[in-house]
């Protein structure tokens, strides 16, 4: 059967429109971006900037010190990233292989605890961290994310089709549980600590409420929680806010371009069960 | 030999990640019930001999506060409208993509998905601008279907569908990632059975696609719902909870209580409020959703 030429340019004409859509906002923010200040607010609204400048971005690191901001979302999403990759892999894979009493029944409740929403906790983690020092600074953005039901959830699922021979047989060889944990199973499990990589890291540097509520002056600020302070100060400057939401969106985004193969999977994996 | 190593080393192997939930998650929850029952607020927080057990006085505060009920209503709100918009349109894009006419499909796929991983006060940002009544573009196109400008943002009754139009283009590629690898599990035989007996495309999706589809649909259903129930820093950042409030969540509510006024007692007794709002919203879905056979 052939299709009709209609279908095939309504589908994709549909497509086409669609995409436009969707991708027309984060390109007028380009585009804004790039205009000197006060040219988008006139009327009618332009769509292109006449006279290309960066003077935005070059008022943002040298004014408004956003190159610090930069410099504390890559610490607080890479320390994140780092140190949950860690406790979520180690634990993923004891879940998974290893035996010991109780197991099944901590990991179940786990995962009933995965519907208790964050904020829940997010009044007495406060007063935890201002008993452990850490308000307003990095450690406190960084240490209730050490860990995550849902990434040790992803781990186990891998790791469970490992061969239990496979890790027998180096048993037998002599060598340690860390030793195998190293040299046997994370080559293995490296597809599924990639797709956890960027997970985390995107989940990490979007966070936006709690860092708002630990990060009570701005120094340690990171970018999502300094472009919301900007854009309730600075109302009327459209062209910086738009030089900002560029370097708060274009990191992120490129690192997805990059490594979405990986992406998707991981939420796909997570929507089967949560 | 023991098989896996020793009881010990499991423990040890899962050890670090159980302290960091417990000390950060588990605990937390288990003291926000605690301190839901006190009446914990900025003199406390001073000092806490100032700190009493009020039992239940807070939950009845809740109840009793008329700006909880327009929170609530305003969320709810939200859900109901935002949610089926979210997902008609992720079903509705993902079905378009799967299509056998449609070109270039990784470039949309990922296009479609480009909004989902931006940062939400970002775009939230470029929405601003993009919906304001004088200077936005989308005024002015409008107006070239002589259009008048519309106050977006700054007119209590358009507030809220302004930011659930938002959600809904931050958030349907989410759901339409889900859907299309849903799309992909349906066998072709049973499309090919169809078309033998002469079946439109409509009536192939009719009685095709959307029953294979129900678990999936259900899925994605609970999952944006769930989020969207926590809606907070859309409001904070494109309207602060106005104009006269028609845009504060029960999140954002919850958020001025804590961590404004300090009152950590009250605020703990309205997230197990809303906790128990969404459980009920998510049972009455998965009852609907058992009911057609789709849990």
């Amino acid at each position: 059967m052939k299709p009709s030429r209609t279908a095939f340019w309504t589908i994709n004409g549909l497509l086409g429109l669609l995409a436009a859509i969707t991708l027309f906002p984060l390109a007028w923010m380009l585009s804004v971006s790039l205009m000197p200040d006060g040219a988008a607010s006139t009327f009618p609204p332009p769509l292109w900037p006449t006279h290309p400048t960066l003077a935005n971005y070059h008022a943002l690191f040298v004014r408004a010190d956003l190159g610090r901001y930069l410099l504390n979302s890559l610490i607080v999403s890479g320390g994140i990233t780092l140190g949950s990759l860690c406790c979520n892999v180690l634990a993923g894979y004891g879940f998974a292989k290893l035996r010991f009493g109780g197991r099944d029944r901590t990991f179940g409740l786990l995962l009933a605890a995965l519907v208790i929403p964050s904020q829940v906790a997010m009044m007495p983690l406060f007063l935890l961290a201002r008993e452990l020092h850490i308000v307003n600074s990095y450690a406190g953005v960084i240490m209730p994310s050490l860990a995550s039901i849902f990434g040790i959830y992803l781990v186990r699922q891998y790791a469970r089709a490992i061969p239990d021979e496979m890790l027998e047989a180096a048993r037998i060889d002599g060598a340690s549980e860390l030793g195998i944990f190293l040299r046997v199973v994370l080559p293995l499990l490296k597809p599924i600590i990639l797709t956890l990589t960027i997970l985390t890291f995107l989940t990490a540097w979007n966070d936006f409420m709690w860092p708002l509520i630990v990060l009570t002056g701005n120094n340690h600020y990171t970018l999502p929680i300094a472009l919301a302070s900007l854009a309730r100060e600075h109302n009327q400057d459209v062209e910086m806010l738009m030089a900002g939401s560029m370097v708060t969106v274009v990191p992120v985004l490129v690192l997805f371009l990059l490594l979405q193969r990986y992406y998707i999977q991981g939420l796909l994996l997570g929507s089967v069960k949560r | 030999m023991k098989r896996g190593g020793g009881a010990l080393v499991g423990w040890m192997f899962v050890a670090p990640a159980l302290i960091v939930i417990g000390v950060f998650f588990l605990l937390p929850v288990l003291a926000a019930l605690g301190l839901s029952f006190t009446d914990f607020n900025i003199y406390a927080l001073a000092s806490l001999k100032n700190l009493r057990f009020v039992g239940i006085d807070n939950y009845i505060a809740v109840l009793r506060m008329g700006l909880f009920w327009k929170a609530l209503g305003n969320t709810l709100y939200f859900v109901v409208v935002g949610v089926p918009l979210s997902i008609g349109a992720a079903l509705g894009a993902a079905l378009l993509v799967h299509s056998r006419l449609a070109r270039w499909k990784s470039f949309f796929r990922v296009a479609l998905f480009t909004p989902v991983v931006t940062n939400l006060i970002a775009v939230a940002v470029i929405w601003k601008y993009l919906f304001q009544e004088r200077y936005g573009f989308v005024n002015y196109a409008l107006s070239w279907f002589g259009i008048h400008p519309i106050d977006w943002l700054g007119n209590p009754h358009m507030s809220m569908p302004t930011i659930i139009l938002f959600a809904l283009w931050k958030n349907f590629g989410y759901s339409m990632i889900i859907v299309l690898a849903g799309l992909q599990a349906i066998p072709d035989e049973l499309y090919e059975a169809a078309r033998l007996d002469g079946a439109s495309a409509w009536r192939q999706v009719r009685y095709i696609t959307l029953p294979m589809l129900g678990p999936t649909l259900m899925t994605v259903g609970l999952l944006t719902m769930v989020g969207y129930f926590q809606l907070f820093a859309e409001p904070y950042v494109m309207t602060q909870g106005g104009p006269l409030q028609s845009t504060l969540s029960v999140l954002y509510l919850l958020y001025e209580q804590g961590f404004n006024w300090w009152n950590l007692g009250f605020a703990s007794a309205i997230a197990f409020v809303l906790f128990v709002f969404t459980m009920i919203a998510t049972w009455a879905l998965m009852r609907f959703g058992r009911r057609k056979g789709w849990v």
